[in-house]
């Protein structure tokens, strides 16, 4: 009953992993069968660092990516968890108008947020009377493409943290009021604390939420000018173009490295109290 | 706990009457403060919703803030123009196997990790959950090698190789999304009483018989979390069906978009009702299923 799962996620997850790393040593023209290829060691490596022109732009943006998620969109989301997790008259309805984004995929979000952004039509523009190409130009791009995730993320965040919220103890917050606590200062020195799983869970998801941050991009412009982040950069090293075969995946071995450190918490976290 | 954050006065009188009173101007600014950030999340979609009701002639003339024009035909020249039947069809073709297949395979790895206690069942499960939180961009370079070498039969794909079709991909949705649903599935079929299945074993039930009949009837309530948030995630699947399909006549509505942005290029109101359209079935999801979709995204975080 494990055989046929395990053959499906291992021959098309894992195996084209570990194949990433592999091929990344290696110079392979794509045709014909692997044997055909050269072990070159660590060249593509030094070519994405030094010869690539794309590439550390495109790591900056990711990196911007991560911190607008960590210090704006996910302390945004777990703010607003724990203000509708006070007894409030119509807190339902704010969670729903929060979390609505949540169900529309990047992709759409991009697209709706073009009635926005767009230099000709969108509603930014018309209110306040500026020209500017908010998805075209590579001054704002980033920053307009953040704002349409985040539109999503903070629902996201406010979700999950919400739940987490939910399942604190109850008697820990009266022992706290008792004991003369401010909610703030209850919040920061009781609850914040026992949730550290959650916690934990929350920094994962957003890290790898940034790593892997692509649709919403891919919708735009195809992560050029400005829009470039590691996963497009892999992606179009690979459609269409064959030659760079062992390049991409150095590209792709990138990712993966930078995604397993997080893979490893995210596990240790859940799976923990487990056999 | 009925005071804002930010109010001291609460530390000063901890009293219960205190608690009771409903209408504190702390209260009142909290109520604002969330109406204004609920307006402010609602807005872009209420703004797509309008603008798709209203004729491209009147907004060209009066900008797209302003009142009238009112029309329903966008949505009918969105789905004509953007062949939205095909896509749907597409994204059906995809979405149902891909979740019927993830259950199927998820609920098979929970039932044997969490009714057996083998040594490697947890690395096992550690194998299966990782296996999801990779960026599947990183894949994709073996996985587009993989399905352009594999023959499939002609009545399955035209082209002859698992490249550019719609069964790729309700392969490599399954691979991913197994482990999500496996874990999820594990950690509620740890708390189904072991006695259970040793009265099982003594009524000489399989091992099998008591995974179909037994476990899964069960599990019901995850089942259906995980079918409704499958349901979405892989109707929201954008990159492996962007890079995996390439005519433009297969992709599913969600990919779709990508070629639609030319075609409605010049035409905003176009452009709002093809979104509304391909937000449907989602947000019909969020306002039929929404426990369900809720308690789905959070049983992965909160254990159980």
């Amino acid at each position: 009953m494990v055989a046929i799962p395990s053959i499906v996620v291992i021959g098309l997850i894992w195996l084209p992993a570990i194949s990433s790393v592999v091929l990344s040593f290696t110079r392979w023209n794509g045709i014909g069968n692997l044997s055909g290829s050269d072990f070159i060691g660590l060249t593509n490596y030094r070519n994405v660092a030094a010869n690539y022109p794309p590439f550390w732009p495109a790591m900056t943006h990711n990196l911007i990516w991560l911190l607008v998620m960590f210090f704006i969109a996910t302390p945004a989301g777990m703010f607003l968890a724990v203000l509708l997790d006070k007894e409030i008259r119509g807190s339902r309805f704010y969670q729903m108008a929060l979390y609505m984004p949540v169900v529309l995929s990047l992709a759409l979000i991009g697209f709706i947020w073009q009635l926005i952004f767009s230099q000709q039509n969108g509603l930014l523009n018309a209110v306040t009377g500026s020209n500017i190409d908010w998805f075209g130009d590579q001054r704002y791009n980033l920053w307009a493409a953040l704002v349409a995730t985040s539109w999503r993320q903070v629902g996201y965040i406010m979700l999950l943290y919400l739940a987490g919220l939910k399942a604190v103890d109850h008697s820990l917050r009266e022992a706290a009021a008792i004991d003369g606590c401010s909610e703030s200062k209850a919040f920061f020195r009781v609850i914040f604390p026992v949730m550290r799983p959650i916690n934990i869970i929350i920094l994962v998801v957003t890290f790898i939420e940034s790593l892997r941050a692509f649709d919403l991009v891919w919708i735009i412009n195809r992560g050029r000018n400005g829009l470039e982040l590691i996963a497009t950069l892999v992606t179009q090293n690979v459609v269409g173009e064959a030659s760079r075969i062992g390049f991409g995946s150095a590209l792709a071995t990138v990712m993966l490295l930078i995604s397993s450190g997080f893979i490893v918490i995210y596990l240790r976290v859940v799976m923990k109290g487990d056999r | 706990m009925s005071t804002l954050a930010l109010d001291t006065s609460r530390a000063v009188d901890p009293s219960p009457v205190v608690r009771k009173k409903r209408t504190t101007p702390a209260r009142r600014l909290l109520h604002v403060f969330l109406i204004v950030v609920s307006a402010t999340w609602l807005f872009p979609l209420l703004w797509a919703l309008y603008n798709s009701f209203r004729n491209y002639s009147y907004t060209a003339i009066h900008g797209y803030a302003s009142f009238g024009g009112f029309t329903v035909s966008n949505f009918t020249n969105a789905w004509k123009q953007g062949d939205f039947t095909r896509h749907f069809l597409n994204s059906a073709v995809i979405t149902v196997p891909a979740v019927f297949l993830t259950l199927l395979l998820s609920s098979m790895v929970a039932f044997v990790v969490s009714r057996f206690s083998y040594k490697f069942n947890l690395a096992l499960l550690g194998m299966f959950t990782a296996a999801n939180l990779l960026p599947p961009q990183a894949l994709l370079i073996p996985i587009y090698r993989m399905f352009r070498a594999i023959p499939v039969p002609l009545w399955v794909n035209d082209s002859g190789t698992l490249l550019n079709s719609l069964w790729g991909l309700v392969a490599i949705n399954t691979a991913f999304q197994t482990g999500f649903c496996a874990f999820v599935l594990s950690n509620y079929m740890k708390t189904i009483p072991m006695e259970l299945y040793e009265a099982a074993d003594v009524d000489g039930a399989s091992v099998f018989r008591q995974w179909w009949q037994l476990t899964l009837p069960l599990c019901r309530p995850p089942l259906a979390a995980l079918a409704t948030l499958e349901v979405t995630w892989i109707y929201n699947e954008f990159f492996w069906a962007t890079v995996l399909l390439q005519s433009g006549d297969k992709f599913p509505i969600t990919s779709s978009l990508n070629n639609l942005q030319g075609q409605f290029f010049t035409d905003f109101n176009l452009l709002s009702a093809g979104s509304i359209i391909v937000a449907l079935p989602t947000l019909i999801v969020f306002f039929l299923l929404q426990k369900q979709f809720v308690s789905g995204l959070t049983m992965g975080s909160t254990k159980g």
